[in-house]
């Protein structure tokens, strides 16, 4: 067999890459965790994780993901800061070409690329993102200090960072296609009750106002087609994800529809020697628990892989 | 730590750095509550090191700060701004990486 760099890669710093990298780093692995921008993945714009076990107060996204990478270096992780542009997944070693022309080899490669918000679509959203589009309440929410605001969505994100940027904006105007809300229960009932939040249903946005900065939506009522436009200082636009999955192999994974990656339940892809865990996986259940218990499982199957190399 | 490279600019001193001065200037503009924000300061420490005496890297806090990030219409962070001979070469808004900041550079260089 061709001799190769690292024994395992593991592609992306979020929740799933820095539980693999702590798992194979202290089962010594020759194993590098490389990621694009900063360690953190979509958590670090979380404003407080209520859900993580072990913290019983909750804890900031940033705070939890600062542990993970410090937890994963105290076992010698290596990290990479590199944009892999172009992958080489079937056969032995796979090969991973990083934009600066560095080529990596491994005998073995987690792809936990993870997602990003999903964004509308719709006339005016690009060229206002900063300026009133936003798709982190964590991050800008303080920028609307008694200013009208709305948030798009009607899921678990989309409800808590509303139910947050209530702390600084006058009002909130929760935007949604539907008349109900898929949030989960605990997450609603504290909106619903939150006299700052007002509820828009059955309504989608259908373009986004302002020159500068934003001044209004273009709402219409789904229901009845009525047609309006709410005058608004931002709009924080929170409706699901989408993978980050441009440089994968997307036939050979057989990818979903949605282009999200099958894996069985020891997250080994459709190609051998390459796993993937965290949100970039096709299921149902997106949260930083089951993304760190998957790389947790990617990391243990990795390693039987290389064990049948051998 | 290459952390005492990068300049930090105040509302007071950002006209004399930023637009006024003889190197390009990028100025991250960013707040302690912002998780991303965070993570890319290691992005921006390392830029500061391989860029001393080429450009100006600079970070702006905007809770101390509120009058430049105004100015500019400035309503997320992390947002990176690059400045040469007074005007903007470049704007960028979230964590962006470290590549990409060294390809903005480049067409202020």
């Amino acid at each position: 067999m061709q001799e190769a760099d690292y024994q395992l890669i593991i592609v992306g710093g979020g929740p799933a890459g820095l539980a693999a990298g702590l798992y194979a780093a202290r089962d010594r692995l020759r194993v590098v965790l490389v990621e694009k921008g900063a360690v953190g993945g979509q958590v670090i714009t979380t404003d407080w994780i209520d859900n993580y076990p072990g913290f019983p107060e909750g804890i900031s996204g940033f705070d939890l993901i600062d542990k993970m990478a410090a937890q994963a270096a105290r076992f010698g992780l290596e990290t990479r800061n590199g944009n892999v542009v172009r992958m080489e997944l079937e056969g032995q070693p796979k090969k991973l070409h990083l934009e600066d022309g560095t080529v990596l080899t491994a005998q073995s490669v987690l792809l936990a690329t993870g997602a990003r918000p999903r964004l509308l679509e719709v006339p005016g959203e690009r060229e206002l993102t900063g300026k009133g589009v936003s798709y982190c309440a964590t991050c800008d929410g303080p920028f609307y200090r008694d200013l009208e605001i709305a948030v798009v969505g009607g899921g678990d994100t989309a409800i808590q960072e509303a139910t947050h940027l209530t702390k600084f904006a006058s009002r909130v105007h929760v935007i949604h296609r539907r008349d109900t809300l898929r949030a989960t229960r605990v997450l609603q009932e504290k909106a619903l009750a939150n006299d700052k939040i007002t509820f828009i249903w059955d309504t989608v946005v259908e373009g986004i106002e302002g020159e500068t900065e934003v001044t209004g939506l273009q709402l219409r009522n789904t229901a009845n087609g009525e047609t309006r436009v709410l005058p608004v200082a931002g709009v924080f636009i929170l409706i699901g994800t989408i993978p980050n999955n441009e440089v994968l192999p997307l036939d050979s994974l057989q990818a979903d529809e949605y282009g999200f990656i099958p894996t069985d339940q020891e997250m080994r892809t459709a190609l051998p020697g390459v796993l993937a865990a965290g949100d970039i996986r096709s299921k149902s259940v997106r949260q930083v628990v089951n993304a760190a218990g998957e790389g947790a499982v990617a990391a243990i199957s990795a390693e039987d892989y290389l064990g049948g190399l051998e | 730590m290459a952390s005492d490279k990068v300049k930090q600019l105040s509302d007071a001193d950002f006209e004399a750095t930023a637009l006024k001065g003889d190197l390009p200037c990028l100025v991250d503009f960013w707040a302690p509550w912002c998780g991303p924000c965070k993570a890319i300061g290691p992005v921006i420490d390392e830029l500061a090191a391989q860029y001393d005496g080429k450009a100006v890297i600079a970070k702006m806090n905007v809770d101390d700060n509120p009058a430049t990030p105004g100015k500019y219409g400035i309503r997320a962070i992390p947002t990176l701004i690059l400045f040469k001979g007074g005007q903007i070469v470049e704007q960028v808004t979230g964590a962006v990486g470290k590549t990409q900041l060294e390809a903005m550079l480049a067409k202020a260089l």
